[in-house]
């Protein structure tokens, strides 16, 4: 597996390249020296175990939990500058939906990063969410309360707010978790049609038996990446067992024991 | 306010048509100042605890109002020991203000370093402060020069004293507040929906934190003098809360919170300048109340009447639908019209009189007309409601033993509440999905299930 370049081998044509990344909780490892680029133009998942640090990669890449230790280029450059192109969907659990909003309201919170301070939304913006929540199929829903909205509808609200902000690389954050058929075929077409434009998609995924229908590229996470590559090449029962299998024990107890010590490694 | 009692005048008379058209119209220059000031008050109150409130920290607020005290406190000493009286508002505002912040601060700090969560930080930093400024209050009264005596006003409010600068003052933050919210109505906004996404796309959580609870916090300070530090939070939170009774946007509710606290401190102020002896932070904090339980109970967005009424409608539709279902399918078992009572009650679990009773009140929506005393026919109406309501019932029965793993003995039940749930759009989708449009048989046995 090529997981283990040194420095100058990662790439600036890269949409996203990690560089010897460690994310700590409480004192607690939960990701090791993740170390990869992810190739341009392909539709990635990020699968591994629960607590493998799946949610926390793309967190860290997006400066919402701190590292550790390493850094993250976003085409070359600092995260920080280049906010403008990443487009995220947390997990829909994130927000309280009970909130005095309508559909189109939230989608129109995709056009707030361009838009900038203190400036009011222009109808370009306005036009911009509604053509955005057509494309997952919600249209008819725009002036929905979002608290009646069903979970999957709420799901694809979420997705119509990252299209909204127009973005190179969308990173996404278990789109699939508990919706109905309807919105899992709209999330489909639409993750098809980004790719087609040449955008990155990067999602954290928890479906094993959909990986080789929806995605090119995989990443097999268990605190380190285990293995990363094309779908054929990597996704095999050989590295699924090393990913899933026993939740490689001996580095989880080094680091309770280091941990419990108030140390890491 | 009014004057002319005495404090051991305990009788109560009700104010004279003539004073209250001079406090309605404002002639008494007292009166204007303090209306003038709280209305600012309230309506600052209400945007800004309309944020506090989606931010979901209204308790927040209540520590740092308790939190100020020892502030006011020190405040007055430093000014003593500089030789001054001790008495520029100002200056007591500003240590008030002060330790507002060092107590939010703390709560942070509690939140962040230790596993305690929020409520615990707040209850400790709300009482520790507030028991630290009892005592420095003590202290202060013992100063040799200055006079602390009308600190304790701080803590209960004591909207009387309120000078003509006080309302310039509550007018002027109020103006603050509102450009503020107009100018980052979507900032705050976002932050109080989604605070990831909001630091993803550049906007510091920290920041617009540090912003809000700093208006917050200037809000609280103006209104320890009217209202007092004990009962300020009710000016951020209770004209929020009623607001959210009554509109799904965010920008109705900031609008209707300001009316609301608005309203409310004109009312008590009024009510306090009329009625001798009424002191006018209760007043106005009450009156936040009765909005809040008018809001309650007639909100048009999930007041208790509409929940209620809702409620009820729901229950008389399923319990038509019910009977329409038993009714076709009593009439199925023999492929006519006509139907028995007997048949419909061996068929539900209902008792005669139940049946009786809904059977009526299908009659007189023209579904069923009755025959004899123990035979009753379906109208054509009738026909089309009940096939209608039949076959969504077993659409949404075969989906379930389709698509949910449900075993079909335990289906019934659940159709039987979802069905009444599930729209139009629903049942269409169904259909293709399952049938292309056949009335299904049910599943299983009729009658098995009761």
């Amino acid at each position: 597996m090529p997981q283990t370049k040194t420095e100058g081998e990662h790439s600036s044509e890269s949409p996203v390249s990690v560089h010897d990344l460690t994310v700590a909780y409480h004192r607690k490892p939960v990701l090791w020296d993740v170390d990869l680029d992810f190739p341009k133009g392909k539709l990635i998942a990020i699968i591994g175990p629960n607590g493998a640090g799946k949610s926390t990669l793309i967190k860290a890449v997006m400066d919402i939990v701190p590292k550790a230790s390493g850094r993250v280029m976003i085409y070359g450059k600092p995260f920080k500058r280049q906010r403008k192109i990443v487009a995220y969907v947390p997990q829909r659990e994130s927000v309280d939906w009970d909130f005095p909003i309508d559909a189109l309201g939230v989608v129109m919170m995709g056009r707030y990063g361009t838009i900038g301070w203190c400036k009011p939304l222009r109808r370009r913006d306005r036009e911009k969410a509604l053509d955005a929540l057509d494309r997952v199929g919600m249209a008819d829903y725009a002036k929905r309360q979002i608290s009646q909205l069903s979970g999957g509808q709420q799901q694809r609200v979420f997705l119509a707010r990252a299209l909204a902000q127009e973005s190179q690389i969308y990173f996404m954050d278990e789109p699939f978790a508990s919706v109905d058929a309807a919105t899992e075929r709209a999330i489909v077409q639409v993750l098809a049609d980004l790719r087609s434009a040449g955008k990155t998609i990067i999602v954290v995924h928890h479906d094993l038996q959909t990986v080789r229908e929806y995605f090119d590229h995989v990443i097999l996470l268990n605190m380190r990446v285990v293995a990363h590559g094309s779908v054929e090449e990597v996704f095999t029962q050989e590295n699924l067992k090393k990913t899933y299998g026993g939740r490689l024990t001996l580095l989880s107890e080094a680091t309770d024991r280091l941990a419990r010590q108030g140390l890491t490694l | 306010m009014t004057g002319g009692h005495s404090l051991s005048d305990t009788s109560f008379t009700f104010p004279s048509l003539e004073q209250c058209i001079r406090v309605l119209t404002l002639e008494d220059y007292n009166t204007r100042v303090v209306v003038l000031g709280v209305m600012a008050l309230g309506a600052a109150g209400g945007l800004i605890g309309t944020f506090l409130l989606l931010r979901k920290r209204a308790l927040t607020a209540d520590a740092l109002s308790h939190a100020t005290l020892p502030g006011i406190a020190i405040a007055f000493m430093v000014m003593v020991a500089f030789g001054g009286e001790g008495k520029s508002l100002v200056g007591l505002l500003i240590g008030a203000f002060i330790f507002g912040c060092i107590g939010i601060l703390f709560i942070l700090a509690i939140r962040h370093t230790t596993r305690l969560k929020d409520d615990a930080a707040i209850g400790i930093v709300l009482s520790v402060f507030f028991g630290l400024g009892l005592c420095l209050l003590r202290i202060a009264s013992e100063f040799p020069s200055g006079s602390a005596s009308g600190l304790g006003g701080f803590i209960f409010g004591k909207a009387a004293a309120m000078v003509a600068s006080d309302a310039i003052v509550m007018a002027s933050v109020a103006i603050v507040v509102l450009i503020a919210t107009c100018a980052l109505c979507k900032e705050f906004t976002l932050l109080c929906f989604d605070e990831q996404f909001s630091s993803v796309q550049g906007w510091s959580v920290l920041w617009l934190d540090v912003l809000l609870m700093g208006l917050v916090a200037v809000v609280t300070v103006v209104a320890l003098q009217s209202v007092g530090l004990v009962l300020a939070v009710a000016m951020l939170i209770i004209p929020a809360a009623s607001a959210k009774y009554w509109t799904r946007r965010i920008s109705t509710m900031l609008f209707v919170a300001a009316v609301i606290g608005c309203l409310s401190g004109w009312l008590g102020a009024v009510v306090s300048a009329l009625v001798p002896r009424m002191p006018t932070g209760p007043i106005i904090v009450l009156l936040c109340g009765f909005w809040f339980v008018i809001s309650f109970i007639f909100g048009s967005n999930e007041g208790l009447l509409i929940r209620q009424l809702s409620r009820w409608n729901l229950n008389r539709r399923i319990e038509r639908q019910h009977i329409l279902r038993a009714v076709w399918e009593a009439c199925e078992q023999h492929t006519g019209t006509e139907f028995e009572l007997d048949e419909v009650v061996r068929l539900r679990s209902w008792s005669v009189r139940t049946v009786q009773r809904l059977l009526r009140k299908s009659v007189s929506l023209g579904f069923v007309v009755r025959k004899s005393h123990a035979t009753w026919r379906m109208t054509e109406k009738g026909g089309i409601e009940a096939g209608r309501v039949a076959r969504n019932h077993r659409l949404w029965e075969i989906y379930l033993i389709n698509y949910a793993d449900i075993a079909p003995t335990h289906v019934d039940r659940d159709a039987d509440m979802i069905e009444h749930v599930l729209g139009i759009e629903m049942v269409e989708k169904l259909e293709q999905l399952l049938l292309a449009g056949i009335s299904p048989k049910s599943p299983h046995p009729i009658g098995a299930t009761t």
